[in-house]
């Protein structure tokens, strides 16, 4: 006879089943508000306010952009350690471009030169993409070996540039990739931005539901579809008010009233900064790539070649191009990493992005992607960026020096995986 | 069954040759099939048998000879060539990407899109389940990973991705290979079904009964060349041994020979 335990357990899982949630998400998730709480309770709710919350979200946003393609790039049986030094090799060029080339030009200020220098900045990341796919795909080089090269020759690379010089200040209008006092999208536009996401929440899961029953699948049950819906929306409009809550600093306030013509209170004003133009471009790029990966060709058989690429090649589908595809892309998501990441120091040194390959890869496996090709998720790699930079921040908070944190950010990573290679066995048996 | 003029073949190989570094793998071979006709390659291993057979799917380009569909030459130099002439191939590896469901593995490569150009996949399950309601009925598993289903349920998902794209020619490479008794049973009702619609099979296949039981003529390779073609009613099966193993076109087997295999 099976005990009750077992019981309720077996229930849960027909339940989330039958719900179609995916339970490896459904975990990160639970490991997420754990690792939260416990860091809260840990740092006597320092934690768990508005303000780290908003740090938290900026300082995810460089490695989480790069860790979406990199789940692409690993997912298709190959890798790419050579993130870290592109980053410091495109944003040097970006720097030098906006800094010492384009202002004498165009004159310093002019729209031209931030608008410039990202696309500069974004094909140079094409190019490194596409020559290291095109060895990769065309020469048959191991992608290990090709871009374990691309660490070497990009780092160099970005010291050659400047002949190791660092390059300050950015482009003031470059600067909002960044975040910092003026990178953000204020309170009333982070609202907009809320509801128009819980309202793409309802409509994709209308859309869904009436496509399945156009076909006569037998669709989701109405308490899931309802319950997914007002997690997702909550959720949503949950992170837009905290998010808000966390009011500009007096200075700027200050500032902004000045500006604005408005009388200093005597009990100070409380303005929202709102979102952060990283975490803007963060969720773009996860809404674009994610759509690639489930929506389009392209994503289809870059998942295809990571399951059997023999059978991809049999098919029909060009795995070469779509390899050099993909590094390209790669390239490209590096770019927009390295001018949020340029702009957030204001300057640029050959040293950007040194260990960054890392945790990309880090983000991506701890977020469920599988080193052995076909399996992974792009909210899983942004959610494994989450992660990671709680687990940083959190022992930043506590005082910890950063030895500490790599020890403990590389136990997880080798926890985390542990624990998902022991439940993908639970579940095939 | 084989009548000496049918009119024109559905495919024909002329003198095709294939060399891997200076190893002659096909050598100078000529095969024909007709439509509604189940065509046996038979061989030892290492016999050229799916070497010959790669050329026609488009996964090998042969180094000389040609081929000829309808009595036209055509060019094919790689998958989407076969499959634009309606030649479908069946491999012995079952060539299904392991990490995606049934019906991504059935329009892989040729994914259905809707108005906006993304993938629709509500259409590519509703033509899946109903292909399958056709060949195997029994089949439910529409949204797991192929990994998990059985070599039957594999097989037939490889068998109604030919049948979906209207194949007029079909290359089956060990097609029972992997598959239990019952499930061969299976696939031969396919076979014949898929004859019953004027459809041309190629089989290749190592085991000599089921060569009999599903083919109607059958051709012998050995190291690379034709050894003869024989029609399936006028041999015996130790006739056809005979010529896998020694090489020896039929006429030359002798009673010693036969002896000789038992």
């Amino acid at each position: 006879m099976r005990s009750k335990d077992e019981d309720e357990r077996s229930g849960l899982s027909a339940l989330l089943r039958s719900a179609e949630l995916d339970t490896r998400l459904l975990g990160m998730f639970g490991a997420l508000i754990v690792i939260w709480v416990g860091f809260n309770i840990m740092s006597d709710g320092t934690f768990l306010t508005p303000r780290n919350l908003w740090n938290l979200s900026v300082q995810t946003s460089v490695v989480a952009i790069m860790a979406t393609g990199m789940v692409l790039v690993i997912v298709s049986r190959n890798i790419d350690l050579s993130v870290g030094s592109m980053m410091a090799a495109i944003g040097m060029f970006m720097a030098v471009l906006q800094v010492e080339i384009l202002p004498d030009v165009f004159g310093p200020g002019h729209p031209m030169v931030w608008i410039l220098t990202l696309v500069a900045g974004i094909a140079m990341g094409a190019l490194i993409g596409g020559i290291q796919g095109s060895i990769v795909a065309y020469l048959g080089v191991p992608s290990f070996i090709v871009t374990l090269g691309g660490l070497l020759v990009w780092r160099g690379v970005a010291w050659v540039m400047a002949s190791g010089r660092t390059i300050a200040p950015m482009d003031l209008t470059f600067q909002i990739f960044g975040g910092g006092a003026r990178g953000t999208i204020g309170g009333t536009w982070t609202w907009i931005l809320g509801v128009a996401a819980s309202v793409a929440i309802v409509l994709l899961l209308w859309s869904r539901r009436r496509q399945r029953i156009k076909f006569g699948f037998e669709p989701r049950p109405m308490w899931a579809e309802i319950g997914i819906g007002a997690a997702g929306v909550g959720g949503v409009l949950g992170a837009t008010a905290v998010i808000n809550a966390y009011p500009m600093p007096e200075l700027l306030a200050r500032k902004w009233a000045e500006e604005n013509n408005v009388a200093w209170p005597a009990e100070g004003l409380t303005i929202p900064l709102g979102l952060a133009v990283p975490v803007l471009i963060l969720i773009v790029v996860a809404v674009v790539v994610h759509f690639l990966a489930t929506r389009t060709r392209f994503g289809r058989y870059v998942y295809a070649i990571g399951g059997n690429p023999e059978a991809a090649k049999l098919a029909g589908i060009k795995t070469k191009w779509i390899t050099v595809k993909m590094f390209m892309l790669m390239g490209m998501l590096v770019a927009v990493s390295a001018a949020v990441s340029i702009s957030r120091l204001n300057a640029a040194t050959s040293g950007l992005g040194n260990l960054t390959e890392l945790y990309v890869i880090a983000a991506a496996v701890i977020g469920g992607t599988s080193l052995l090709g076909g399996i992974g998720t792009i909210p899983g790699a942004v959610l494994g960026a989450l992660v990671m930079q709680s687990l940083i921040s959190g022992m930043a908070l506590m005082g910890l020096e950063a030895p500490y944190k790599n020890i403990i950010v590389g136990i997880v990573l080798v926890g985390a995986v542990s624990l998902d290679s022991f439940y993908q066995r639970k579940v095939t048996k | 069954m084989t009548t000496p003029d049918r009119g024109t073949p559905l495919v024909e190989l002329r003198n095709i040759n294939v060399a891997f570094g200076g190893v002659h793998a096909v050598e100078n071979v000529s095969v024909d099939l007709f439509g509604g006709e189940v065509v046996a390659i038979v061989g030892g291993n290492g016999a050229g048998k799916t070497t010959l057979i790669r050329t026609l799917s488009g996964a090998h380009p042969a180094d000389s000879g040609e081929i000829l569909i309808d009595g036209e030459r055509v060019t094919i130099h790689n998958p989407r060539d076969a499959k634009a002439y309606g030649v479908e191939t069946i491999y012995q590896t079952l060539a299904l990407a392991e990490n995606q469901d049934a019906a991504s593995n059935m329009f892989l490569g040729r994914e259905l899109r809707n108005h906006l150009g993304t993938l629709d996949d509500g259409a590519m399950e509703d033509a899946t389940r109903k292909v399958m309601a056709r060949l195997n009925p029994k089949f439910q598993n529409f949204r797991v990973p192929v990994a998990s289903l059985s070599g039957g349920q594999r097989q037939s998902i490889a068998i109604a991705k030919a049948v979906y794209f209207n194949a007029r020619i079909i290359i089956m490479d060990e097609p029972t290979a992997a598959l239990g008794p019952a499930e061969t049973a299976q696939v031969g009702e396919l076979i014949e079904q898929l004859k019953a619609d004027g459809i041309g099979i190629f089989l290749i296949n190592h085991d000599i009964h089921d060569v009999f039981d599903l083919a109607d003529r059958i051709n012998v390779m050995h190291t690379g060349k034709l050894v003869g073609t024989v029609d399936k009613d006028k041999v015996s099966k130790d006739e056809v041994l005979a010529m896998i193993i020694m090489g020896k076109a039929s006429r030359d087997v002798t009673e010693s020979d036969i002896k000789e295999l038992h």
